[in-house]
């Protein structure tokens, strides 16, 4: 298989506006003669739909919430990065380009990274235009903060809900074109398939969540704007409802898909409480700002957080301070969360269960006040407090690392394409612009940078190509995926097992946690993916479902959700297991520096790694993506 | 904790439904409402019943989709959370809870405790935005606006949609949901343009899709999980007000 990138000739900081000028352009009369799809609604599939509408397209827009404003989008709390350097701190586009490539361990494409600093700045303008209600100053202009992984402060912020005001911003958007008549919005229906005619995706087969009707829906290109996969692991920051059905079911139908194993786990979770536990809580990363990461710097078993604040300043280690006194507590995620792994490894985890440490606020109290520090994050104070029922503002916050983010996705070109003509995969979905690591503030960036400002273009450039002519939702392509897609339903009705759909979800997180976690290891590995493939085999002969296909089931959804995640279970090891060296989040115990940081081996592993699908139970096969890099050069990351 | 629990079951949208009585044993207080409610159905689901369907999804206060009228209040006992924040420390051993939909008439209910609140989508459709293209927009710092205004647009902002006003209106009124989005954008001078025909054409919105009128009864403020004031209603009758007086249309 020959995997073109499609990465324009020429400068790196031409790239992009001469791609632009080359890409073939459809008449504004025409665009109307043009169906596109979009799966998912959050900020990139919301900011997709908004623009395709805008530029005269017809759009369907899928999405399984009750309301596209539910998507997970909306859970973002710190922020959003942008070039603007609005702070005259020496920010740049080629800084943030820099910073990304750099915090993503040198394992994105270049070309990405810098169009998606490019376009950072539109995306400000924009959401401001719309009415989203950023932060300002006293003179009516924007205000910033500092997030990992950067000396400059680029991020822009509404409080402690950013993610909410910008998918509200594009929801807006949405919703006006659903007005219109341009945007046909399915809510409370989930992609199950792809379908494609003649090579080209051309359609998605769904069930309505509420009816339970599998439906077809035809048109010249599909969008995925599905988000990511952590709920692999069960335990994670995403929604209950997120899931990789749509992407994984386009790998299946021959979409290849990239760094599989790239997972973030973010540093700043409330720990774990309990067996009952149905996911985990993030405290955002700008808490990093003024907060300060510490343990003892001798055990002390279930330390709780008020008697913390009774142990003296010289018993306490302020392990990223001392670690990385550049950086300090605004260290990377990935070495945010390694080092407090570290730590807890040591048997210097606080907490009933020894895994936490504490993110202390005593001091920004004491130099700015409580108001001040208030205002900052009163709302993830109350948060906080809410969950663990202790008060952050008189003792520190106990944290601990999650599943938060997944790099890796459906593989793109250049244009955001699949390998299947007409498919892309935008957002989270795709694997294309954070590396081994994403950095903070930077998800809801590429979200809105795919969706307002890359895919309008891209998209034109491929239906150029196309015929007018719709594909009839009667073909015998629609007719035979519909049919194989009932049989699965109806196998899955009919196991009637004893095993309920949690049971295998929490199995199959208990595995992918210990082995395919924060550090893995050759032999671990392989002892997990003999242990998936018991648990593959065991959900289809023993899971149970109740109630029938034809109306709201909950657990029907599920399980077509969890059967799913065992696959791409097994494919993360996989990966995990071929990419022997560590980066970014990707930590193999076999290959670390003196100092227990991540070792990239560039020689051996400076690619993208693209699986494809062979069919049922067959190993997957590797192709790869070689990494060039002509303007960043390539170091062992250094945060000192 | 053992406790004691009468949940609304209702097949679909055309069953009448009633209220069925279970129990639930070990819950631990550090248990958030739905993760007990996932024990009762995992318990239910072990022995051949079926699950209670109810709306979920962040489980972090913030998507909007948990919905649960818990013991006569939406969202259970404790001020300014939803349900998934709810724990079950705000309980008691031996306690009797009483779980309910959402009760409205523009929101009719689903499946057990799952209501459809389209109609909320449709109100924002009517003119909650602003009506800008991609692109072709001036920087982002030539509009100033002064941070006390941005901060009272925001406040409104906030609103997650979840329906817990209309819940607990007498009347089943919207007007702090749409008061909510009118109020965001009629302070932000980005919103002036569509100022007037924005507050008519949503509350004809409002109105068509059978919500209650506003008895200022202050309820949906009581149980706002985003304490949105209703200070945006009276925002909003006088936006309604002073377009209707001076209204182009005739």
């Amino acid at each position: 298989m020959n995997l073109n990138s499609k990465i324009p000739e020429g400068p790196i900081a031409e790239k992009w506006t001469k791609h632009k000028f080359n890409m073939k352009l459809v008449n504004p009369a025409n665009k109307r003669k043009y169906d596109i799809i979009v799966v998912g609604s959050g900020l990139a599939g919301a900011s997709a739909s908004a623009s395709f509408a805008e530029l005269g397209y017809n759009v369907k827009c899928f999405c399984f919430q009750d309301s596209p404003r539910r998507a997970h989008s909306i859970a973002a709390q710190g922020g959003i990065n942008a070039a603007k350097n609005y702070q005259n701190d020496g920010d740049s586009i080629y800084r943030l380009f820099y910073d990304t490539v750099k915090g993503g361990d040198y394992r994105s494409r270049e070309a990405n990274v810098h169009r998606l600093a490019e376009v950072s700045v539109n995306i400000i303008d924009q959401c401001v235009a719309q009415g989203v209600p950023f932060a300002r100053e006293y003179g009516g202009l924007l205000d910033n903060r500092s997030f990992g992984g950067a000396q400059v402060s680029r991020t822009f912020y509404a409080r402690g809900q950013t993610g909410q005001q910008l998918l509200l911003g594009a929801y807006s958007a949405l919703s006006r074109q659903i007005a219109n008549g341009k945007v046909k919005m399915y809510a409370r229906t989930e992609m199950l398939d792809l379908v494609l005619v003649e090579g080209k995706a051309r359609g998605i087969v769904t069930r309505n969540l509420v009816t339970g009707k599998i439906e077809s829906h035809s048109a010249h290109a599909v969008v995925l704007a599905t988000g990511g996969y952590g709920n692999v692991f069960f335990l994670s920051t995403n929604a209950m409802g997120s899931n990789c059905t749509a992407a994984w079911r386009a790998h299946k139908k021959g979409a290849l898909f990239g760094n599989p194993c790239f997972t973030q786990i973010h540093p700043t979770c409330i720990p774990v409480s309990g067996d009952h536990q149905s996911k985990l809580t993030l405290m955002s990363e700008s808490l990093r700002n003024d907060g300060r990461v510490w343990v003892p710097k001798v055990a002390k078993p279930k330390l709780t957080a008020k008697e913390a604040t009774k142990i003296p300043e010289e018993e306490r280690d302020y392990y990223l301070e001392r670690k990385y006194p550049s950086f300090g507590n605004l260290v990377p995620r990935d070495v945010a969360s390694r080092n407090a792994k570290m730590v807890c490894d040591e048997g210097r985890g606080v907490g009933n269960t020894g895994l936490a440490v504490f993110l202390d606020f005593a001091d920004a109290i004491k130099r700015d006040g409580k108001d001040v520090i208030e205002a900052k994050y009163g709302n993830l104070f109350d948060m906080y407090k809410q969950i663990t029922g202790d008060n952050p503002y008189e003792m520190p916050m106990m944290i601990y690392p999650a599943v938060h983010y997944t790099m890796g996705g459906l593989w793109v070109d250049y244009n955001l394409m699949t390998n299947i003509p007409g498919l892309y995969a935008i957002g989270e979905a795709n694997f294309s612009d954070h590396g081994a690591n994403r950095l903070g503030a930077s998800a809801l960036m590429q979200g809105l940078a795919d969706g307002y400002f890359v895919i309008p273009y891209t998209i034109g450039d491929y239906l150029a190509t196309m015929p007018y002519t719709k594909v009839d939702t009667d073909h015998e392509a629609f007719r035979e995926v519909e049919s194989k897609l009932k049989a699965k339903l109806d196998k899955l009705m009919s196991i009637k097992g004893k095993q309920t759909v949690d049971d295998f979800h929490k199995a199959l997180g208990k595995i992918m946690w210990e082995y395919c976690g924060m550090s893995r290891n050759e032999e671990g590995l392989k002892l997990a993916k003999g242990k998936i493939q018991a648990l593959k085999k065991e959900f289809w002969e023993d899971v149970k479902v109740l109630g029938s296909q034809d109306e709201l089931n909950m657990s029907l959804e599920k399980a077509n959700r969890v059967a799913d995640f065992i696959e791409l279970g097994e494919l993360m090891i996989d990966d995990a297991l071929h990419r022997s060296e560590s980066c970014g989040g990707h930590f193999r115990e076999e290959s670390q520096t003196g100092e227990g940081e991540a070792k990239r081996k560039d020689d051996e592993f400076s690619f993208v790694s693209a699986w494809e699908y062979k069919g049922e139970n067959q190993a997957e096969e590797l192709h790869k993506e070689e990494l060039v890099f002509e303007n960043v050069k390539l170091t062992q990351r250094s945060y000192k | 904790m053992n406790l004691t629990l009468k949940v609304w079951r209702q097949k679909n949208s055309a069953d009448k439904g009633k209220f069925e009585t279970y129990e639930v044993s070990d819950i631990s207080p550090d248990m958030s409402f739905l993760e007990m409610f996932d024990v009762l159905n995992e318990q239910l689901v072990n022995e051949s019943r079926d699950p209670i369907h109810f709306d979920h999804d962040c489980r972090e206060g913030i998507c909007g989709m948990c919905s649960m009228y818990i013991n006569g209040k939406p969202h259970g006992p404790k001020d300014a959370i939803t349900t998934c924040q709810l724990h079950m420390r705000s309980f008691k051993d031996g306690d009797t809870i009483v779980v309910e939909p959402w009760r409205a008439k523009a929101f009719p209910v689903l499946k057990d405790l799952v209501v459809d609140r389209s109609s909320f989508d449709r109100i924002i459709q009517a003119g909650g935005y602003i009506s800008v293209n991609t692109g072709g927009v001036p920087d982002a710092n030539e509009i100033p606006i002064r941070k006390d205004i941005a901060n009272e647009a925001m406040d409104a902002a906030q609103c997650i949609g979840c329906g817990a006003c209309v819940a607990a209106c007498k009347n089943a009124s919207a007007m702090l949901f749409v008061s909510a989005k009118v109020s965001q954008l009629a302070l932000l001078p980005q919103g002036q343009v569509e100022r007037k025909s924005r507050v008519e054409n949503m509350i004809a919105q409002m109105d068509g899709e059978g919500f209650g009128a506003c008895t200022n009864t202050g309820a949906c403020e009581a149980v706002c999980p985003k304490e949105i004031s209703i200070s945006n209603i009276a925002r909003m009758n006088r936006e309604y007000f002073s377009a209707k007086v001076s209204s182009q249309k005739v």
